[in-house]
């Protein structure tokens, strides 16, 4: 069996030359001090194809256009079995690329493996390094969030600062009026069809160069035996390959990928900030105004990235130990100091995102479903600190009984009695009567009969402006004549799907004045205070379009 | 397999085979972890159907207070639903029955051969498909093939003279 298998890849190689190409390729003499340093090239390699891979699969349920793109990727989010972790390795996957290929310039840099006869070979690593910045650039609007408008916006701006260039880059953009269609189109365009081949093929010449050139051979390198590349080296590049997979699946899985409200032009209370390996290049705009801005925006970053290209004929010297390059280590501890302290500013300027404005999509959404009545109860459960001593979906030891499936146990006379009076109808209990009126306790009875291992969860996680907007919608009785999920009057609109129709500026309005925005409107003015205005419209604003199983 | 590789250099004793084997093995073993927890997500992202909005309800088809037995209707009304992440409202037509006792019918408005859109012919009492020549008679059976199924039926509920339409079922040939 072994003889005929060893045939077959004989003649297999006889007629296609694979086998003996991957030999070649594979036994490739590499210097004695080769090790665990060299690491970084075959991750970002494999990280690389990850993109690729996941980026496929994300375009397969993603539709590129503004509007269908953000209900693309929620729908990837929540109705598609894994697909949060498919987005979440693509996110995260991409700021991993940052962090491997900097520490894959760090140690070339280090080592002096720049450095004659290498130079294009770190020029084509600068290429790639700018490339997987472009993607981030590019990556950044497709979700078409707010986060993603916005941040787009302030790029799109800085890139019209360019003297000269300026105008044809945001016509190259199409961003020289909003950021609409066009230019949704062109950032796709680039992130899936121009970027992919071109990163490629300088992959393929970054290693057809050091293959070239051989791996760079530290002092003291000509005297010892050369090793292979396999399978010692081939073995550490697996063992990081496999360590970068196993804390970027984790990351996948652990940490969430925002998905916040969907792209409002009209929105001006929205903060933008960048993906955070640009935060000190945000940071550093902010020491420059006026006419000297260009400087931020264009002259320093030119300058950093003509020093990185040029930094093989800046050091012409030989290639030393690690021990005296001193200057070496100085230059990248002072650009390290220089990035952490620029962006350690930056995080801390960071104004803290009214919840309002950054609804996670990606989060637990069941409160979505539920009515207004039911959310207003949420509301109450919280004011009256009902988790105090009662659990719901916890395990903490508490006073009182837990209050999962509450509905199934006890009907609504008996609740609603107990919430009056619980030793009326519990003779030994501890608990003190519910002290609120009767219209504020049918709306914490609705919540009790929703209690549902499926929705149980519901009064922990729910956003608060969500339990404060359905609170107001039924202090005010809006449910008298508009609809919520399947829940109320049919005098006015059903207010489902009111994002798509209307912008948060035009409801506030209609709020205050309604027969100011439409005419014959029968509805009265509302004016809510400032705080109250914003829940209630973010919370309606988050409503699901449509309304399930109607 | 290792006699298609060089031979090893001359400090090739038990201790570097050994250490040979080892990092063979770690390299296809770490392969192979970080394929299968690739392909396992990957075949369930692609495999797995989303999970689908609640079943739509029944829908009003129209008044059926003027429908007179042994003469079908071709009502239309329209159906909302979530084509993947996008809502959608659809015309769809149903073929509206009333039998001789009374009941209401209501069948899909497409041939079970393949799929064309049949019609009803006054003069000769029956459904007939166009394009391959199916007959159905009133109450949906085959009269002639090549279809080999009867017509497909919605479920129906009347309320207040209104025809409301519930899901099209498959009929069993």
């Amino acid at each position: 069996m072994r003889k005929t298998f060893g045939e077959f890849i004989e003649a297999f190689d006889h007629r296609t030359g694979l086998h003996s190409a991957l030999r070649t390729f594979l036994y490739e003499e590499i210097p004695a001090s080769s090790g665990w340093h060299q690491v970084f090239g075959s991750v970002a390699l494999f990280l690389i194809m990850i993109q690729f891979f996941t980026g496929a699969m994300l375009a397969f349920n993603y539709a590129p256009t503004p509007g269908d793109a953000y209900n693309s990727v929620r729908y990837i989010l929540t109705e598609v079995t894994a697909g949060r972790l498919m987005r979440g390795l693509h996110h995260w996957g991409a700021s991993m690329i940052i962090v491997v290929v900097v520490l894959h310039m760090v140690q070339v840099f280090l080592w002096g493996a720049y450095k004659k006869p290498r130079e294009g070979t770190w020029i084509v690593g600068v290429l790639l390094l700018l490339l997987s910045l472009a993607y981030g650039l590019t990556g950044y609007l497709l979700p078409w969030d707010n986060r993603a408008y916005w941040g787009t916006v302030v790029t799109t701006q800085i890139g019209a600062t360019v003297p000269i260039m300026g105008p044809y880059v945001s016509r190259l953009l199409a961003s020289t009026g909003d950021i609409g269609v066009v230019t949704f189109a062109r950032f796709y365009g680039l992130h899936v069809l121009l970027l992919p081949p071109a990163t490629m093929l300088l992959i393929v010449l970054h290693v057809y160069l050091v293959r070239r050139h051989g791996v760079a051979p530290a002092p003291g390198d000509e005297l010892r035996p050369k090793k292979s590349f396999f399978p010692e080296q081939v073995f550490k590049d697996t063992v990081a390959v496999f360590v970068a997979f196993a804390i970027l699946f984790v990351m996948a899985i652990a940490v969430r990928v925002p998905l916040e409200r969907m792209a409002d032009p009209t929105d001006t209370s929205y903060i933008p900030r960048p993906e955070w390996y640009f935060l000190f290049l945000f940071q550093l705009l902010k020491a420059f105004s006026g006419p000297l801005e260009v400087l931020g925006t264009v002259v320093l970053p030119t300058l950093a990235i003509l020093a990185l290209i040029l930094t093989p004929f800046i050091d012409r010297s030989r290639i030393v130990r690690l021990r005296q390059r001193t200057l070496a280590f100085g230059v990248v501890a002072l650009a390290a100091l220089g990035w952490g302290g620029l962006t350690g500013a930056a995080v801390r300027s960071t104004p803290p995102q009214t919840e309002a404005s950054s609804i996670d999509f990606s989060g637990p959404i069941e409160w979505m479903q539920m009515s207004p009545a039911e959310m207003a109860g949420v509301h109450y459960f919280r004011e009256e600190k009902c988790a105090t001593c009662h659990n719901v979906t916890g395990d903490t030891p508490k006073a009182g009984p837990n209050l999962l499936n509450t509905g199934r146990r006890h009907d609504a006379d008996w609740l609603l009695m107990h919430f009056k009076q619980p030793s009326a109808v519990a003779p030994n209990t501890a608990m003190a009567p519910v002290d609120l009126n009767d219209a504020a306790l049918r709306d914490l009875l609705a919540l009790m009969l929703k209690l549902t291992p499926a929705t149980g969860d519901v009064a922990d996680t729910a956003p608060e402006f969500a339990a404060e907007g359905a609170y107001i919608f039924q202090k005010n009785n809006c449910g008298t004549c508009h609809a919520v999920n399947g829940v109320g009057g049919k005098i006015g609109p059903v207010l489902n799907g009111v994002s798509a129709r209307r912008t948060e500026a035009w409801v506030i309005e209609h709020f205050q004045n309604p027969q100011k925005m439409s005419p014959k409107t029968p509805m009265p003015p509302y004016r809510f205070n400032q705080a109250d205005m914003q829940n209630e419209v973010s919370y309606l604003f988050t409503l699901p379009d449509k309304v399930a199983g109607k | 397999m290792s006699n298609q590789f060089p031979a090893q250099t001359e400090g090739a004793e038990a201790f570097g085979q050994t250490r040979r084997a080892f990092y063979l093995a770690a390299i296809y073993a770490l392969g192979a972890v970080i394929s299968v927890a690739l392909a396992i997500p990957t075949a369930i992202y692609l495999l797995v159907a989303p999970r689908a909005p609640k079943e739509t309800g029944f829908i009003d088809a129209g008044d059926i207070s003027e429908l007179t037995p042994g003469a079908p209707v071709e009502l239309s009304f329209q159906e909302s639903r979530i084509d993947g992440w996008r809502p959608e409202t659809q015309q769809k037509t149903a073929w509206v029955v009333k039998t001789p006792d009374n009941k209401i019918l209501a069948f899909g408005p497409q041939c079970t051969h393949l799929a064309c859109a049949y019609h009803w012919e006054n003069g000769q009492n029956k459904f007939v498909c166009p394009c391959h020549g199916s007959e159905f008679s009133i109450d949906g059976k085959v009269l002639v093939g090549p279809a080999a199924r009867p017509l497909d039926r919605y479920q129906t509920k009347i309320e207040n003279n209104r025809l409301q339409l519930g899901e099209l079922k498959q009929s069993q040939g």
